[in-house]
């Protein structure tokens, strides 16, 4: 079969948001005639842009896991657990395959992203034509299960407001939780600034 | 579902699909409207139409193009006034009650987000607020507003606004997380209190099925349901 044309070979572009297609125009403030939004051919300075969230979110990795994101507090005790030690007492107290799961959405995702928007960013910055159609299938896992790592901060804020026993037991929420916020909405405007289509533009070979 | 590929476009009118002189008349807009470009890597195709349960992958890059639209407008209304109806249950309702020796402590999707802001967490709860409360909420209302006038045929008044909100809010809307979430919380209090699921749990549990069924559909096929009206 053979492969079918790129818009921006025939001349023509798409309504990043409604899919109008339209003609080519190089114009930065020309608008879709159907929806009003700013048109472009390319996302705008997409790889830059991307880079710089990826970064910010990675510096902020550092003190999201660093720092413990809740405090568990009864009259004899007291206890700050971080994202991995909340994932390990999940384990031996509660249920393994929850521990498993947030394990997934908390440590194993972000790394996943980085690792993989910084692949992307790298090959599309050296005109890489390697393996497109599996970056392109990496770029749409990324996109797919980014927000999911929110699950440990839902988990933070559900027990803050829950265990309000006074002085007899008494769930906090700590720095790291807040931090870790950030990391995920971070690495989603990361993902969301990169451009898919760069991953087919000038490719070297193919 | 049995994955289906677009034709390739072809820049030149196909004679055998419809008569040149009728393709003329066409203005450019509605020319463009039989195309589709891959969001993914830009390839183009000619729109075909979708028999049920079909969906269109991009042959180059592996993306869905198009899906079949399952539901029509009206049984979509349905759906979302369902949506709206069990979203302000989930949010009126306690989601968990726990019990320790005989004190009982409950709390709600905004208890939550105001046991964040005031114990110094005021990001996660300003997050929270948007992407489980004005986000999903944005989401129903809009579309409600949007399928009640395309029901008719016609675009609801501040429809492209609307249409573009629609787009850019879906990312950002996380109950089936907060779902997972509550579910992880109950399994972690469980070893020290009694846990008692409220109504909300359920509700926020209907509401991630929903959820799953819109997924499937894509809004922006109001475009070619509906009309300009000449105000």
């Amino acid at each position: 079969m053979s492969t079918p044309p790129r818009a921006i070979d025939l001349g023509m572009m798409a309504c990043h948001v409604c899919r109008q297609v339209t003609a080519y125009t190089e114009d930065r403030h020309a608008h879709c005639p159907r929806c009003g939004n700013t048109l472009h051919a390319r996302k705008h300075a997409s790889v830059s842009r991307a880079w710089a969230l990826l970064v910010a979110a990675a510096i902020f990795y550092i003190p999201a896991n660093v720092f413990p994101i809740m405090r568990t507090q009864s009259i004899s005790s007291k206890d700050d657990n971080t994202i991995l030690s909340g994932i390990m007492e999940l384990w031996r107290a509660g249920s393994p395959g929850l521990a498993v799961i947030v394990f997934t959405a908390s440590i194993i995702v972000p790394v996943l992203k980085f690792l993989i928007m910084g692949f992307l960013l790298v090959t599309v910055q050296r005109s890489s034509g390697m393996v497109a159609r599996q970056r392109a299938r990496l770029y749409r896992f990324v996109e797919l299960v980014g927000y999911w790592s929110m699950l440990d901060v839902f988990v933070v804020a559900i027990l803050s407001a829950l265990v309000h026993f006074k002085i007899l037991s008494r769930v906090e929420p700590l720095p790291g939780v807040v931090y870790f916020g950030i990391v995920v909405v971070l690495t989603m405007l990361s993902a969301m600034s990169f451009d898919p289509r760069l991953i087919w533009d000038n490719r070297k070979s193919q | 579902m049995r994955p289906v590929r677009h034709a390739p476009f072809t820049p030149i009118c196909d004679h055998r699909e419809r008569p040149i002189a009728a393709f003329d008349r066409l203005d450019g807009m509605q020319r463009a409207r039989n195309l589709i470009v891959c969001e993914h890597c830009d390839s183009v195709y000619r729109r075909r139409s979708l028999a049920r349960g079909e969906v269109a992958d991009c042959v180059v890059c592996g993306a869905v193009l198009e899906r079949h639209q399952w539901l029509g407008v009206d049984a979509q209304f349905a759906l979302i006034f369902a949506a709206l109806i069990v979203f302000v249950i989930a949010n009126v309702s306690p989601i968990v009650t726990l019990g320790l020796s005989g004190m009982k402590a409950a709390t709600t999707l905004w208890g939550a987000v105001i046991a964040m802001w005031n114990d110094g967490a005021q990001i996660v709860a300003f997050l929270s607020a948007m992407t489980l409360f004005f986000f999903p909420l944005g989401q129903i209302l809009i579309f409600g507003w949007v399928l009640w006038f395309a029901r008719k045929g016609i675009r609801a008044p501040g429809f492209p606004l609307a249409m573009s909100a629609l787009v850019r809010v879906k990312p950002w809307s996380m109950i089936e997380v907060f779902m997972l979430g509550t579910l992880v919380a109950v399994v972690k209090a469980h070893t020290y209190f009694d846990v008692v699921p409220g109504a909300g749990i359920w509700a926020f549990g209907f509401l991630t099925l929903l959820i799953t069924v819109f997924s499937s559909l894509d809004p922006r096929e109001l475009w070619d349901l509906t009309v300009e009206t000449k105000a």
